[in-house]
């Protein structure tokens, strides 16, 4: 069985949920808190799948994921590198993608919403290939964040685009951040490491999609994880 | 020098970083509040600066990523005033904790850090920016300022240097006369009236000594109106319409006996815990609370608000052995925003509404609770004194509801540090608001502390690590540690970690500093939960031990501080009756011409009470959790209530709704209050809630207190527990706050009496659950329950300025029958779409439905059952109660399980259409009442 770790610290809060889809996508999942990893008690060599979740971890003091983006960085460097360098995967959610950029470990950075707001909506998204989004060509998922506008040049990373009903590049609130290109995901080189700002692990019932009383049938986000453990299971 | 000299300036070496940021959208929301303010503003920029006490080099990318974030130095800058915010000495500042935290994984040690936000105003005058400070930028309770023009040389922020204070003072009292008692109370913000401090120089005679200053004020924070619902408890002699008669007491009479008669199987606990907790699942119970924090969110709504959430969350946390959070429920009563006249002392509406839904957005994201349901209804008269409810519900394990302690246990606090912020708050909520009220009383939350605790307490919970859990709300220690010793305790004060030196032990005992939880713990289990509070980033003390001496004895550093009978402390409160009395009012109905409906139904649509409040609800995560199922909107209208699973992988749900009606309370305490429960249960049902599963919270606020409006007050009592008992709703806990007034020199402004009834539905299976927008056209629409003349109180009179008689009136018998009808239709999915009437009746409810689901209507107005309507507006804007519009596909079927009259039908056609005998009465295209109803509150 797939074998994967979902990080947690103060002020992580998708965890429950993200644990969820992943066992439901087929994964033995551990919750584990960044001080076991650092104390050596939880090692990331037994893994194949590592998930950032979202929230808002040390209270985004000193910006958006930059605090734990450190730790991992100043105490987690090696492991982390290797993780990355042996092909495993890595996934961050919202915060999670905030943490990612930070480290360094995905091109681009996070910078605050052009609306000025934090704002929590449901997106649709315009997949583009990637081991993550096989059999994927649109999917809708919420977002709920202040700062998910990528800047930086890395429209030759996104693997996700905000568009409109029609699946064209849109305006706010359609584009919920205006990032440029719509660019809501991102993947490195390597095409392992994915950091996206909405959130798959909250489409992952029936009933989570918003409309669905009007027969939009939800629970689409689980692919994204189920992917991810398919890959594993075949290449890892 | 001497070298302890050397090495405490050292210490003391105090660095500053300066930001800026990437985008500045701080600098753009400051420019537009200014612009709001009236002042002509060119730009604002801003930076944000870190002092931190620290030897070493302090990595600068640890602070900037050089894109989001860059350092900079701004001591002058050209056309500019230059102001800087900070903290006052003393009060916590949030980031610290992380600062030194990062600091130290890049092995660099801090010990003392604080952050200050930086603001560029250009093109202001020297008179605007004093203005723009003092109404924007500072809380002069908590922060200090500090401006130049161009320039700004500042010395840096610094630790508050104090000594160690260890001392108790006597208060002399055994021997004082009835006015040196009263001015002893009001001079030690006791708010104990003669009586009751009479109680107390009675105790301390017997005892022969004076009152130590820790033990005064402990027994003025459990006798507080906020700790001991005095009004609610306490007996009262009422009289209605010259006749009078004895109540033993509003709770036991009225409130306990509705869910004592009721007799449901499926509640757990009611009343005597920090929450209600209903049953759910075979393995998982449900805990439900709302609180108010309406005193602090008036001084400051962005930190009263916020701690007004932090607080209901520790409640919910501290249920039987800690439930987890499960979704936040907010509602909020303000003056209008757009008043215009605002006496000295009060902060202008609009910044107290933006405040706190921040507070609560900064407060309820962090904690990664979703707000899913919420509500805000505005009144002049709230101008002084806004209402902010909070309301958490949470999950508990089953057979986790009860707790005890037995002696020896240990006392632990976890959590927290206990500094000066917020003494007093018990006893200062008890007494009416005016321009001088306590500054300390308010508190600064940190919502990744309390993160930090949830986090910790569910482990030892499931680890069974302690006996009995509460949290620090009201009253701190004092009221936490105070509560639990029901046979005693022995607390070492010393041993609690505190902010800064220089607490005074008295305000160590009772300071209301945040996100602190009090343990009983066995002692075998000390050490395991001292490991894990360590894994966890928890600080945790040892505070003493629970006891059998029938004692409270708080000893710091072999003082004692406090040494009293647990006996007299909850016991000893005299109790006096009350006398309350209540007359019909004089008002008679106005007349007024037949409007035109569709210009009156626009204008309706943008009344502040009714219209859109989607700027406020996108600000609140809904989402996370991932166990949504309704949300706050149904398409793109206003949802009537939310629904969520109570477990991942899990069909059950609870469904979650409110009513407020405080406009009723001119007319008739008692229709309003009806009204309220009424309105919870419409909602409940709409969104496919079971009526014979739900709970209630009451939440009463209101004003001046005196005989009338205790009269009002027992008349609203009444209602509950008359429409409680008939609708099968037991109340499961509840929560009152008087004295929501606010004093100018010898006027004073008095909120509307308000409740707020908060429903809780636990429902079987969420995919039965249903929304209010259209769904197809063609379909049929019904109404189900009848429309009275009954314009009292309704939002169509307050368009004219009137207020009328025909107050709406409950009629429970029926109504129970028809929602009862209308949820077994449900679980049979013949309800497509369904919303109650409300605020602005049948009109305003048949445009929301058109703007949720994007569709139109047509409906013949007469055939809408009616008695003693005599004009169209009656029909339309009427607020009778217990009404239902439901969309149906298979009207056969539907028609054998519901009683209901056909009304219209869904149209192709995007406009709403009313007609009266064949003739127009409304004609309005969706898209012209969308704006109408989205234009009112966004910024």
């Amino acid at each position: 069985m797939v074998k994967a770790i979902v990080l947690r610290t103060a002020g992580v809060n998708c965890d429950a949920e993200t644990v969820h889809a992943l066992k439901l996508a087929g994964a033995d999942v551990d919750l584990v808190h960044v001080n076991s990893l650092i104390a050596g008690k939880v090692t990331l060599d037994s893994y194949s799948i590592l998930v950032i979740p979202g929230g808002f971890s040390y209270g985004d003091d000193l910006g958006g994921g930059r605090v734990l983006a450190t730790q991992l960085v100043r105490k987690l460097r090696g492991p982390l590198d290797k993780f990355v360098q042996d092909g495993k995967i890595v996934i961050g959610v919202c915060n999670g993608f905030q943490v990612l950029t930070q480290a360094g470990l995905l091109p681009g950075k996070l910078d605050a919403n052009a609306s000025g707001k934090f704002e929590c909506r449901w997106v649709r998204l315009k997949a583009a290939p990637s081991l993550f989004t096989k059999n994927i060509e649109y999917i809708e998922m919420p977002v709920a964040h202040g700062e998910g506008r990528v800047v930086g040049d890395v429209y030759d990373n996104a693997v996700f685009l905000y568009v409109d009903s029609e699946g064209e590049e849109a305006e706010y609130p359609a584009n919920p951040n205006g990032s440029a290109h719509g660019i809501a995901g991102v993947v490195n080189e390597k095409g392992n490491v994915l950091g996206m700002m909405p959130h798959p692990e909250r489409n992952i019932y029936t009933e989570s999609h918003p409309s669905w009383t009007q027969g939009h049938v939800g629970g689409e986000g689980l692919k994204i994880y189920q992917n991810a453990v398919r890959y594993a299971e075949e290449h890892l | 020098m001497t070298s302890e000299q050397l090495s405490s300036e050292k210490a003391l070496r105090i660095q500053t970083i300066e930001i800026a940021p990437g985008k500045d959208v701080l600098g753009e929301h400051v420019a537009a509040a200014i612009q709001e303010l009236g002042v002509a503003v060119q730009k604002v920029e801003t930076t944000k600066r870190y002092y931190v006490a620290c030897q070493d080099t302090l990595p600068q990318e640890l602070f900037a990523d050089g894109k989001t974030a860059k350092v900079t130095k701004t001591t002058s800058v050209s056309n500019a005033w230059i102001v800087e915010v900070r903290y006052k000495p003393g009060v916590m500042d949030p980031v610290q904790q992380s600062i030194i935290k990062t600091l130290s994984d890049a092995d660099v040690h801090a010990t003392w850090a604080a952050t200050a936000q930086r603001y560029f105003l250009f093109g202001v005058s020297h008179d605007e920016v004093k203005k723009i400070c003092k109404e924007l930028l500072v809380n002069d309770l908590l922060q200090d300022v500090l401006f130049g023009w161009e320039i700004l040389t500042v010395d840096p922020a610094k630790p508050i240097q104090t000594e160690e204070n260890t001392i108790v003072k006597d208060v002399p009292l055994i021997q004082a006369t009835d006015e040196e008692l009263m001015v002893a109370s009001k001079d030690l913000t006791l708010s104990l009236n003669l009586d009751e401090m009479k109680a107390v120089q009675e105790y301390f005679k017997e005892l022969g000594r004076d009152p130590r200053d820790a033990e005064i004020q402990m027994i003025a924070q459990t006798w507080s109106e906020h700790c001991k619902h005095k009004i609610f408890t306490s007996p009262i002699s009422y009289t209605e319409n010259g006749v009078t008669h004895s109540i033993g007491s509003l709770m036991k009479d009225y409130i306990k006996k509705a869910t004592s008669d009721i007799q449901s199987d499926w509640v757990v606990s009611v009343f005597h815990d920090n929450a209600g907790i209903v049953k759910g699942t075979d393995e998982m119970n449900v805990a439900f609370k709302v609180e108010t924090h309406n005193h602090p969110s008036a001084l400051d709504p962005y930190g009263g608000a916020g701690t007004g959430i932090g607080g209901v969350i520790r409640d919910v946390l501290g249920v039987g052995k800690g439930a987890r959070p499960l979704f936040n429920t907010d509602v909020f009563c303000f003056a209008p925003p757009t008043t215009s006249e605002i006496p000295a002392g009060i902060l202008h509406p609009r910044r107290i509404l933006k405040g706190v839904v921040a507070g609560v957005r900064d407060y309820g994201n962090r904690m990664g609770i979703p707000t899913i349901n919420g509500s805000i209804t505005f009144h002049p008269n709230y101008l002084g004194a806004p209402l902010v409810f909070c309301g958490t519900a949470g999950i508990i394990p089953a057979g986790m509801e009860e707790k005890s302690i037995q002696p020896g246990d240990i006392i632990v606090v976890v959590g927290g540090r206990t500094g000066r912020d917020g003494i007093h708050g018990a006893t200062f909520s008890s007494a009416a608001l005016d321009a001088d009220s306590a500054t300390s009383a308010v508190q600064i939350g940190n919502p990744i502390e309390e993160k930090r605790v949830l986090d910790l307490l569910m482990q030892a919970r499931d680890r069974n690590l302690y006996r009995s859990i509460t949290d620090c709300g009201a009253g701190g220690f004092s009221s936490a540690i105070g509560e639990m010793a029901e046979q005693g305790c022995h607390v070492q004060l010393e041993n609690a970690p505190v902010k800064y030196a220089g607490l005074s032990p008295w305000e160590l005992w009772l300071s209301e500093s945040q996100e602190r939880m009090v343990l009983a713990v066995p002692q075998e289990k000390l050490q395991e939960l001292l490991a894990l509070c360590a894994e966890e980033d928890v600080e945790a003390a040892v505070l003493g031990n629970f006891t059998d001496s029938n004692k409270v004895l708080v000893v710091h550093k072999e003082k004692t501080v406090v040494e009293l009978d647990v006996k007299f402390l909850h016991e000893g409160l005299p109790r006096k009756e009350k006398i309350a009395s209540w007359k019909p009012q004089k008002i008679e109905e106005p007349e007024l011409d037949e409007p035109d409906y569709g210009k009156t139904l626009l204008k309706m649509l943008g009344m502040p009470s009714i219209a859109s409040k989607e700027w406020v609800i996108r600000q609140y995560d809904h989402e996370v959790q991932g166990l949504r199922v309704q949300g706050p909107f149904s398409g793109n209208g206003p949802s009537d209530a939310s629904a969520v699973r109570i477990q991942h992988g899990k069909q059950t749900g609870v469904v979650v709704a409110n009513g407020i009606n405080p406009r009723y309370s001119a007319i008739d305490s008692y229709a309003m209050a009806a009204c309220a429960i009424d309105e919870a249960m419409r909602n409940v049902v709409c969104a496919g809630g079971n009526p014979n599963r739900t709970a209630l919270l009451d939440n009463f606020c209101w004003g001046t207190v005196n005989e009338e409006s205790l009269g009002r007050l027992v008349r609203a009592v009444k209602a509950c527990y008359d429409v409680a008992t008939l609708y099968k709703t037991p109340f499961i806990s509840g929560k009152d706050s008087f004295h929501n007034e606010f004093r100018t020199g010898q006027e004073s402004i008095s909120i509307p009496d308000t409740l707020l009834i908060s429903a809780l539905s636990i429902v079987e299976n969420v995919a039965k659950t249903t929304s209010m927008d259209l769904k197809k056209t063609g379909n049929t629409l019904y109404i189900v329950g009848s429309t009275y003349n009954e314009l009292g109180g309704s939002h169509y009179y307050e368009l004219a300025g009137a207020v009328g008689k025909n107050v709406p009136i409950v009629r429970p018998e029926m109504a129970k029958k028809h929602m009862e009808q209308l949820y077994a239709a449900m679980q049979k999915g013949l309800v497509k779409s369904c919303h109650d009437c409300s605020e602005g009746g049948l009109g305003v409810a048949l445009a929301e439905m058109t703007i949720a689901g994007d569709k139109g209507i047509h409906v013949n107005l007469e055939s809408v059952p009616q008695i003693g309507c005599a004009n169209p507006s009656q029909i339309l804007f009427s607020e009778s109660a217990s009404r239902f519009i439901v969309e149906v596909g298979d009207e056969e079927a539907f028609e054998q399980m519901v009683e209901a009259t056909k009304i219209g039908k869904v149209l192709a056609q995007k406009a709403l259409v009313v007609t009266h005998n064949e003739e127009p009465l409304i004609d309005e295209t969706i898209e012209a009442m969308s704006t109408a109803w989205r234009g009112a509150l966004t910024w």
